[in-house]
């Protein structure tokens, strides 16, 4: 076994929690259906229409969102090799933010999701096309700081908005918090296009990314085409997260913690940090659903307050651990 | 010539105390407001209503109703203090919502505020239209309305059918955020003898408002559901009806979900009873159902 490359037993690992946190939030919901009723298969109509029509699609965005923004923050880690860098980085959050207002603010005029899609992808492009037109050729730095500028300029305008029409500041709190609790097969079948093919892209790259790694001129002495790897690479990994916002909102934390915990725990190669980041932040991000649902039930707890909470104490848990078995 | 004396001074006692209320009632009406400033959307429906509209000046941009209110930029969520300086009141009606450096400011450079927080229950609504016609000039005028107001409510709840073993799901917005029993809303239909599903949420999250999943709802099976989020976000009982999972949920199936203005089910003002009415059908249209089937 090579350096660097995915053992199984990692492999394995992250399958299994992965089907383990599937498994729990199918069994786990407010509408208390006994586990035993549930494996056996002896379900009342009402039961089953929970279990298929809201909890099943609820799951199973929760996955998707979580392998798309956890393998999506791995990926800006790796392109702009920054430990900080996350999903957010370039504007997305901001732009989906000054989308979904756009959208509850005037009312039936864009869809949400479309509306928080478009925002994202824009800012991103935009700030792209910002770095780029001022410091084309310096590096990362440029495009991180005209990604800090986008960022803090939609949310200005996003705030501005959200004051001048104060009756939707509820819907648009709720939204900013992130949600998976509406969520249905629609939802679903609005993410999983988008997450297939970022992650797939992402994970395609892996070994480039690797090489990216030694840095931008040793990368490009060695043949690779550092510009057009960075925008394929970054491009991707905003289509997934725009995606992922636009069905269940600013779902934060997710992008940075699961990417550093595997590389503290599994090794820092892309080739294992880009598929296990796939699988453990789906896990956690169901798992995170989970306790949302059920810490207060049958009152709901914002998906985002949940990823945050259980989310940094379980990281400086992480590192604390493997600095321990390091020393 | 002593009982004289006693007879000379309690006449004298009863001038001056004559004197006494003719002056105050002058110093009321001196004191009645002609450049009032209504921050409270629910005030200012009220302040209408008994008449003192003419006294009104400037309202916040939320504040809509009755049309024709001299609605301005102000904000009741962020009131600026100079802003509301610049139209020179002689009384603020805020809402209790608002931060507390407003009525300070508003106080220090002299000005009368007075607050209004949201009830508690219905008598805490009459008895703040009561307040806001003493305050401005139209005592009586407040209390008819608060007497008009509770007649017209008392015979909705009396005229309804019984809300024994019905359960209602009041939506706030599409994100599911409900009431539960404890608020002014909750307290209303509490009074109609209905259960709420969202009680047990807003027990546990502690709050009033507490925000359930579409889960929660369907498992708890309404016999009603009111729509207050039509306006805000553009919901309606056919909306409700192609939302997942909720075709099961017994309102739905009845055709017990109505749809209200989100202002009339969020303000405490003359139109409460719109909001009972509206209620009340939900209840019948359950009621029918059930017969029905």
């Amino acid at each position: 076994m090579t350096a660097g490359s995915l053992s199984w037993r990692w492999l394995a690992a992250g399958v299994g929690a992965l089907l383990a946190a599937l498994l729990a939030g199918l069994a786990v919901g407010p509408a208390g259906i006994p586990p035993s009723a549930l494996f056996e298969g002896r379900l009342s109509p009402l039961q089953e229409a929970v279990l298929w029509e809201l909890r099943a699609p609820r799951v199973l965005l929760g996955a998707l969102v979580g392998a798309t923004l956890a393998t999506a923050g791995a990926a800006y880690q790796a392109v702009f090799r920054n430990p900080l860098a996350d999903p957010y980085l370039l504007g997305a959050a901001a732009g989906a933010g000054l989308g979904a207002t756009v959208a509850i603010v005037y009312a039936g005029f864009v869809p949400l999701p479309l509306a928080a899609f478009a925002g994202a992808t824009g800012a991103v492009a935009g700030a792209y096309l910002l770095g780029r037109s001022v410091g084309d050729g310096r590096g990362t730095a440029t495009l991180i700081l005209a990604g800090v500028a986008m960022a803090a300029f939609l949310t200005a305008l996003q705030t501005l908005l959200l004051q001048q029409n104060t009756e939707n500041v509820r819907a648009i709190y709720s939204w900013l918090l992130g949600r998976l609790s509406t969520s249905g097969w629609h939802e679903v079948g609005l993410v999983a296009p988008y997450a297939a093919v970022s992650i797939a892209v992402v994970l395609a790259y892996r070994r480039l990314l690797d090489v990216l790694r030694v840095g931008d001129q040793e990368a490009v002495a060695l043949g690779v085409r550092v510009g057009r790897l960075r925008l394929l690479v970054i491009g991707a990994a905003t289509l997934g997260t725009a995606a992922a916002v636009a069905a269940s909102g600013l779902i934060g934390f997710v992008g940075i913690i699961i990417p550093h915990a595997v590389r503290l725990l599994a090794g820092s190669s892309f080739r294992v940090v880009l598929p296990l980041s796939m699988l453990f932040g789906a896990a956690f991000l169901v798992l995170a659903d989970v306790v949302a649902r059920t810490v207060l039930s049958p009152a709901e707890l914002p998906i985002g307050v949940v990823t945050a909470c259980i989310g940094a104490p379980f990281f400086v848990l992480v590192l604390r651990t493997s600095r321990e078995a390091a020393a | 010539m002593g009982s004289r004396l006693a007879a000379a001074v309690v006449v004298a006692v009863i001038a001056l105390a004559i004197a006494g209320c003719g002056e105050s009632s002058s110093s009321a009406d001196e004191q009645r407001p002609t450049r009032i400033v209504s921050l409270s959307p629910s005030a200012t429906e009220t302040l209408f209503a008994i008449g003192a509209g003419g006294q009104v000046i400037a309202v916040d941009e939320e504040s809509d109703h009755p049309a024709g209110v001299p609605r301005t930029d102000l904000s009741s969520y962020q009131p600026n203090v100079e802003a509301i300086v610049g139209y020179e009141p002689d009384l603020v009606v805020l809402p209790a919502s608002v931060p507390r450096d407003v009525p300070a400011g508003l106080r220090r450079v002299g000005l009368r505020v007075l607050r209004t927080p949201a009830p508690a229950n219905l008598d805490d609504a009459y008895a703040q239209m009561r307040q806001l016609g003493r305050v401005t000039g139209h005592a009586e005028a407040g209390e008819e309305l608060a007497e008009r107001t509770e007649a017209r409510v008392e015979r909705l709840i009396v005229g309804a059918p019984s809300g024994h073993g019905l359960d209602f799901f009041h939506e706030l917005d599409p994100d599911l955020f409900s009431t539960g029993t404890k608020s002014f809303i909750g307290r209303i239909y509490q009074r109609l003898g209905l259960e709420n599903v969202a009680e047990p949420a807003a027990r546990r999250a502690g709050t009033p408002y507490p925000q359930l999943s579409s889960e929660a709802v369907v498992a708890a099976d309404p016999d009603l559901i009111v729509l207050a989020d039509t306006e805000c976000c553009d919901q309606s009982p056919a909306k409700v009806m192609r939302r997942p999972g909720w075709q099961r949920v017994t309102a739905v199936d009845d055709g017990a979900v109505v749809a209200i203005d989100d202002d009339v089910a969020s303000r405490w003002g003359p139109r409460i009873p719109v909001f009972v009415a509206k209620v009340v059908e939900a209840m019948q249209l359950a009621r029918a159902a059930e017969v029905g089937s």
